[in-house]
């Protein structure tokens, strides 16, 4: 059961589980869009990018095909 | 950098049909972290076919994303940063992505893509006592309800535009089609001729009047060929073979007798016995695709403020009067997001006619790193 921080706050997930899993159940969106519109993860398959989201300091990564690992930092827009 | 003689781009059915012949002698990638594509996502066998297939392959994928590709090596992306691949052959069973239809709302936080919104479950979100309308086209809304039932969801509905006749005359035309379907669907609101026309947030409006409260939308209207890899080779290239659904549209048995038989194919051997079922298979696909064919009036579902593209933002009103795609994209910027119209494309390709955008590397935003491997290999 990894323990991963999303913005410093500290997440407990089930193992297997992916970032963008773990985003959204902390809410129904965790990103903005060109234009300020609230959106998540849409597509699961790594093809919109609207799951995207710094990972370990590396930005705009595709969540939804990462799996969340102990100590993972997450940090969304 | 890494050599091998035959290189397998995909660990869906195609790809495991593929690396189960050609064993050692291939290198195998996917961009996910387990194989199994989308339908047998995670590794985990979902029933006998896949059941039958996992246990056929040793060969077990690496995690890499393929960014450019030349004659004969790639550069991929990889956790731990990147590689090159230099390979004899190449195998390219890259699969499909689903095509989403822009509507009112389709935007929204709460709406997703079919496919998406089971693969995010599958990949560990709860969507327990949710309710949910899965809506859209094609024998993948009724695999996608069946499983956000399991999962505790309550679908309220499934949307298929097609006509009953055309689905009822599928169905009959392969009765083991309709015991599968029946078992899956069994007790699922299913209803034809139906579509969403506007997502609230709260609810899905229907196209036959009526308005359906739910949490969550699960949206697709098909699947499009991830066929960007194989047009960075020539198209008479001898050592590059396409198979599966980035081959064409046709379920999962297509997929593995192509996998299969590009495989043998690779190695040199014959197969020749396989090409009945190939032949059978590709009956199938056709009489698939002719069921779920888009009704005219899903090109009219968007109001000018409806977003099409959504990396950029560009809406509905601002691509109509476009003369096709190319100017689309040097006017609004649609389709050069991250995406690289991906999303749009399939998209606007139904509602205007417009070609698709050829894939130009890099194939997926890549790291300056990665692509320098390029001169490495030159040398």
């Amino acid at each position: 059961m990894p323990e991963i921080t999303v913005n410093g706050e500290r997440v407990h997930v089930a193992d297997g589980t992916t970032v963008a899993a773990a985003l959204l159940t902390r809410g129904a969106a965790f990103r903005h869009s060109v234009t300020g519109e609230p959106r998540a993860a849409f597509c699961g398959m790594g093809t919109c990018f609207e799951c995207r989201a710094e990972v370990d300091g590396a930005p705009h990564e595709r969540t939804c095909q990462i799996v969340c690992r102990e100590g993972m930092q997450v940090r969304t827009s | 950098m890494t050599r091998c003689e035959i290189l397998i781009v995909g660990a869906g059915p195609a790809g495991i049909a593929a690396a189960s012949v050609c064993g050692d002698r291939a290198l195998w990638i996917d961009d996910n972290p387990a194989a199994g594509g989308q339908i047998w996502r995670g590794g985990k066998p979902v029933d006998g076919l896949s059941e039958t297939w996992f246990g056929k392959v040793r060969l077990r994928p690496r995690q890499a994303r393929v960014v450019q590709a030349e004659r004969r090596h790639v550069l991929v992306e990889t956790l731990e940063g990147q590689d090159a691949i230099v390979f004899d052959q190449i195998i390219l069973t890259t699969g499909a992505r689903e095509l989403y239809l822009p509507f009112p709302g389709w935007t929204l936080p709460g709406a997703f893509g079919a496919g998406g919104l089971q693969a995010l479950v599958k990949s560990g979100w709860p969507v327990d006592g949710k309710r949910v309308v899965v809506a859209g086209s094609g024998p993948l809304l009724i695999a996608v309800a069946s499983y956000l039932r399991s999962r505790g969801a309550r679908v309220v509905l499934v949307a298929e535009q097609a006509p009953m006749s055309r689905v009822a005359k599928f169905l009959l035309t392969y009765p083991a089609k309709l015991l599968q379907g029946a078992r899956l669907a069994r007790g699922l609101p299913y209803r034809t001729s139906s579509w969403v026309t506007r997502f609230t947030g709260r609810s899905a409006v229907l196209n036959q009047g009526g308005e359906v409260g739910c949490e969550l939308l699960a949206t697709g209207y098909g699947l499009v060929p991830n066929d960007e890899l194989r047009a960075q080779f020539p198209p008479d290239d001898a050592n590059v073979f396409l198979a599966g659904e980035a081959a064409g549209i046709g379920g999962v048995e297509k997929s593995l007798v192509e996998g299969e038989m590009a495989g043998l194919r690779a190695l040199g051997a014959d197969d020749s016995h396989l090409h009945d079922r190939h032949r059978a298979c590709l009956r199938f696909a056709e009489h698939l695709n002719r069921t779920f064919e888009l009704r005219d009036e899903l090109r009219q579902l968007s109001e000018d403020d409806t977003i099409v593209c959504r990396c950029e933002d560009v809406r509905f009103g601002a691509l109509k009067g476009q003369a096709g795609w190319r100017a689309a994209k040097l006017q609004t910027r649609c389709g050069m997001g991250p995406c690289q119209g991906r999303v749009c494309g399939p998209a606007n390709r139904f509602v205007f006619g417009w070609d698709l955008p050829a894939g130009r590397p890099p194939l997926f935003p890549a790291k300056v790193d990665t692509l320098l491997q390029d001169m490495e290999i030159r040398k």
